[in-house]
């Protein structure tokens, strides 16, 4: 069975920040398995502008974000291979991967990065009742479509859920010639950012309704309408709030699901808020030797994030790979989320080995204003932040130090939660 | 020669017609078979429970009880000859209290006289240790052991293919508008196309079967849409039951069945509800709320929250319950196979039998010699062993481009599927046949690509290509 | 005096902003870098955007480009722009940062693509 030091399944944002990362770490025997036909995964059709802030300071599209990391994998050689799906990870990290060259091949990983991004939610996870018809696409399939095929997917568009992408694909559908007439949210907030409500509904003047979901899909063979309603707060439809709305698109931009089918095949614990692999501070899961890093760890919202965690990643499986072996970790300690705190990412925190300084990564439950957001260790407050607004559809960070630990021999846990006053 | 174009012609490509056309295509006659929609298997037979029904269910001595039972004992042999996934999962009908054990016990003693094999009452404990996630509500079930799983789709597409592959000419998109007696057969008429004409005719047509019946017959009949609504889980759900579970119909109604499919999903299901509207495969909200909370009365934790899709479907429902099989008193060489309701799937293959026996006997027609009784399916990459595949990838490199990640569902098979007998001409034939976009994505993924490539194979432009029917365009245009 | 509350779209965290306007004095808050302060400005006085749209291409490996306005241009010219970008082709090779459309819409601004097309 041919080795690689370290093998990364996909090739996406994350898989390519990670090479990068492991790479300049020191680690030569890097190899990239991507299932698309050219690296850089969903940025490829997310051409708006918005990407790259915080890492290149600069406004990028994705495909120049993108392309800033594809440049610096093949400046630096790092091996990868397009058109190829990773079929099964073992726990002792056996990657099996298909192509049409090779057929079915299984290779030995030193480490293995998890980097296969998520999907979307389909129509049928909300079980809307009507017909079947040709026209209802999640937001990225046509998104697909139409920036990297070139077809126009609909005329008449209303778009189900107010995710970034279903956000993003109003602007492109009316800027390519829809109809866009309405933005049906379920929740009493939207799940996107807010710039994406300003410059992609509000410049265009599309009404998005809140507290609304689609209750019936009507048309055989293409869609030819649906009818949407207002929910209560049990979030069922209020009867004698339907309004028919006639549409030959329904977009659903109803959430990401991170796409870990492989992990599990691996054996690596699964968060069951996230749906991603539980990970320490390394990003580590707690499968020896396979790190996770991007959406198929947590759903993001920004893509520099995304490179952010991947980095560590990399550098994380790097220094197993260099080393030969686990290190001690020390004291692991569970991080909690609680009150209004969703999850963390990372769930365990070694407190003994981690690095000066940790991002914790987490989501709220509901919109709140004029909250704390509060740090306990054991049972003792250690530090309380207040924020203006928070809300779901927005990552939040807060960053523990180890120099914090010193005072704590004693810790066994860490809280993260909101707190009113 | 009587100058007729066909000896047969068959109204309808469902599993009922393609049974018909399969067993047919033994003797040496000229059989067409004539569908309305682009494919075969795209009305009732593609959304059912997808259930081998054991057989004492139907009133005994009815053609219905007769057909299921050899139905059911004929599919084994079938999925074989055939190569179609058929698994005998075995059935077991709950019993949720006391007071209805009589009726329990009815339907045991129905399917004696039915002549199913094994059948077995046990208690609520033996139940629960068969399957540990039925609730302590059941306090006996009926244990069928023959009852089955089979994939609707393929067991249609591969009779319809064998069929074909035997000389039965296919027609699709060809929607039949009038039947009438003329001197020797029949001409039937075609929307929009020129009539064809035929000794015999067989009225395979579904829920239609009643408007193509009163063309000829002035025994009418009248055939109901009977509404099925389903909900379909994730594959991670499809543990959750081994057998097809039943609820014994009580004061509670029908009651909803709980099975695995043979892909490993779980199905949970149908309603009943008698609409008008022919075409009206449309899922309500009040019936899907209906499946999901009679189903956990026999089955507990169902996961609802891996629903993927629902669907609906429809049953052909005839007054008396009763399968129409054979020529009405007033249309000689008009032999209907009408009212193919519940357990129509697992009678397709006896039917079949019977009424291809019928009409050649009518016709006097000779077996043919050169018959071709076993057909083989697509290869699916993702069920073989390493080395198989491996060997497959290196003649076929296409079978090592995975399209569909979800069910592992290789561009081999997508393109097998289109070019074979019959081959898929929308994306939904395409589904059928080799499952692409069925699983717990629902098709968001592998879309674009598989559109390209049936593009590609068929010369179909982009902007024509269908999920099912003309209508049902995915694309308006270019950008 | 006139107020208007905004949310800053200069990078995704979205700042909500005050704007008080005095006549030509313009007080901005609840920013959190000066980019917000400059946005706000912008936004009343004469808002702006950049668009990104893409482009057909001919003997490409893939079928399409994807294109961005060189700079924000006045949010009045979206659909004149959008006018050009779509009856636009161009042939293959395209290279990343490659001017497509001179002056779009004459506002001054180029379109330029933002990834690399190779030829099929």
């Amino acid at each position: 069975m041919t080795h690689h030091d370290i093998v990364i399944i996909g090739g996406g944002p994350a898989g390519l920040a990670a090479a990068a990362a492991a790479r300049k770490a020191g680690v030569q025997d890097i190899l990239i398995l991507e299932r698309d036909r050219v690296l850089g995964g969903i940025l490829n059709q997310c051409i708006h502008n918005g990407f790259g802030l915080h890492t290149f300071k600069e406004e990028l599209t994705g495909p120049e974000y993108a392309g800033r990391y594809i440049d610096m994998v093949e400046a630096e050689k790092i091996p990868y291979k397009l058109n190829t799906i990773v079929a099964d990870i073992s726990p002792a990290r056996e990657v099996t991967y298909i192509n049409r060259e090779e057929g079915l091949v299984t290779i030995q990983a030193g480490a293995v990065i998890l980097a296969m991004g998520c999907r979307e939610r389909p129509r049928g996870a909300l079980n809307t009742p009507g017909y079947r018809p040709a026209g209802i696409y999640s937001a990225g399939t046509a998104q697909r479509l139409m920036n990297i095929e070139g077809y126009q997917v609909g005329k008449e568009v209303v778009i189900l859920g107010s995710g970034d992408i279903g956000l993003i694909m109003a602007r492109r559908m009316t800027l390519a010639g829809a109809k866009v007439k309405v933005v049906a949210e379920l929740m009493p907030y939207s799940g996107g950012l807010k710039r994406n409500i300003v410059q992609c509904l509000d410049d265009y003047g599309i009404p998005l309704k809140l507290s609304h979901t689609v209750t019936q899909i009507h048309g055989k063979e293409r869609l030819t309408g649906i009818t949407i309603a207002e929910v209560g707060p049990d979030r069922n439809p209020v009867p004698g709030t339907e309004e028919y709305y006639s549409c030959d698109t329904l977009l659903l931009s109803v959430g990401l699901i991170p796409e870990n089918e492989l992990s599990k095949g691996a054996g690596v614990s699964m968060n069951r808020v996230t749906s991603g692999p539980n990970v320490d501070d390394r990003l580590e899961t707690e499968v020896e030797g396979i790190y996770a890093c991007g959406n198929v760890l947590h759903v993001h919202d920004l893509v520099d994030f995304v490179s952010q965690e991947a980095t560590l990643a990399g550098q994380n499986a790097a220094a197993y790979v260099l080393r030969g072996r686990e290190a001690d970790k020390g004291r692991q300690v569970p991080l909690l989320a609680e009150n209004g705190v969703r999850y963390t990412v990372p769930q365990t925190l070694n407190v003994d080995t981690m690095e000066d300084a940790v991002t914790v990564r987490f989501r709220v439950a509901d919109v709140y204003k004029d909250r704390y957001i509060a740090i306990y260790y054991n049972d003792k407050l250690i530090s309380r932040k207040k924020k203006k607004v928070l809300a779901p559809g927005e990552m939040e960070q807060v960053i523990l130090k180890k120099s914090s630990f010193a005072d704590y021999p004693d810790i066994s846990r860490i809280k993260i939660c909101t707190e009113v006053e | 020669m009587s100058g007729l174009q066909y000896d047969v012609v068959i109204i309808g490509g469902g599993v009922t017609g393609s049974a018909i056309a399969r067993e047919l295509s033994r003797y040496q006659l000229k059989t067409c078979l004539i569908e309305k929609t682009e494919d075969v298997c795209s009305g009732t037979s593609k959304a059912n429970s997808a259930i081998v029904h054991a057989g004492f269910d139907a009133a005994a001595g009815s053609m219905m009880a007769k057909m299921n039972v050899e139905g059911n004992r004929l599919m084994g042999q079938l999925a074989e000859d055939l190569d179609f996934p058929f698994r005998r999962n075995g059935s077991l009908v709950l019993c949720f209290s006391e007071e209805d054990m009589p009726n329990l016990q009815a339907l045991y003693d129905r399917g004696v006289t039915n002549g199913v094999p094994e059948l077995k009452i046990i208690s609520g404990d033996e139940a629960r240790a068969m399957e540990p996630n039925l609730t302590d509500e059941v306090v006996a079930a009926l244990y069928a052991p023959t009852g089955g799983i089979v994939c609707p789709f393929n067991l249609t597409i591969a009779m319809a293919e064998n069929a074909c592959d035997n000389g039965v000419e296919f027609k699709f998109l060809e929607e039949v508008t009038n039947v009438k007696k003329i001197d020797g057969g029949y001409e039937i008429s075609i929307k929009d196309k020129e009539p064809v004409t035929a000794k015999y005719v067989v009225n395979a047509a579904g829920v239609y079967a009643d408007e193509i019946h009163n063309m000829v017959s002035e025994k009418k009949i009248a055939i109901v849409p009977r509404k099925g609504d389903y909900c379909l889980l994730d594959q991670e759900a499809g543990h959750h039951v081994d057998k097809t579970i039943f609820q014994l119909p009580g004061k509670y109604g029908k009651g909803i069945l709980v099975t695995p499919t043979i892909h490993g999903n779980l199905l949970l299901g149908p309603t009943a509800t008698d609409i008008e509207d022919k075409e009206g495969t449309y899922t309500t909200a009040a019936e899907l709320a209906e499946v999901i909370s009679k189903s956990a009365r026999g089955v507990k934790n169902i996961p609802y929250r891996q629903v993927i899709t629902s669907f609906s479907g429809l049953r052909a429902h005839e007054g008396n319950h009763e399968f129409i099989l054979g020529e009405p008193e007033d249309a000689k060489g008009f032999f209907d196979a009408a009212g193919i309701e519940s357990p129509g799937l697992t009678s397709a293959p006896a039917i079949g039998v019977y009424i291809a026996e019928m009409v050649a006997k009518e016709a006097k027609a000779a077996k043919k010699e050169n018959f071709i009784a076993t057909r083989k399916a697509i290869p699916h990459v993702s069920a073989m062993d390493k080395e198989a595949r491996a060997a497959l990838i290196k003649e076929r490199p296409d079978y090592g481009t995975i399209v569909c990640r979800c069910e592992n569902v290789s561009e081999g098979e997508i393109v097998d599927s289109i070019r074979r007998t019959l081959g898929a001409r929308s994306l939904d034939g395409i589904k059928r046949r080799v499952r692409q976009g069925m699983g717990r994505c629902q098709a968001g993924f592998c879309t674009p690509r598989t559109m390209e490539i049936l593009s590609r194979e068929t010369g179909i432009p982009m902007e024509e290509i269908c999920k099912n029917q003309p209508g049902s365009e995915m694309l308006i245009g270019k950008l | 005096m006139e107020t208007r509350n905004l949310i800053c779209i200069g990078c995704p965290l979205g700042c909500p902003l005050t704007v008080n306007i005095e006549g030509e004095d313009i007080k901005v808050t609840g920013n959190t870098c000066p980019r917000g302060a400059d946005y706000a400005k912008k936004e009343v006085l004469s808002p702006t955007r950049i668009v990104t749209s893409s482009i057909r291409v001919d003997g490409g490996d893939i079928a399409m480009v994807s294109v961005k306005t060189k700079s924000d241009i006045p949010k009045s010219k979206i659909f004149d722009i959008m006018k050009e970008i779509r009856a636009a082709r161009v042939d293959a090779p395209v290279a990343m940062g490659q001017v497509l459309i001179e002056n779009c819409a004459d506002t001054g601004v180029d379109i330029i693509a933002t990834k690399n097309v190779a030829r099929a």
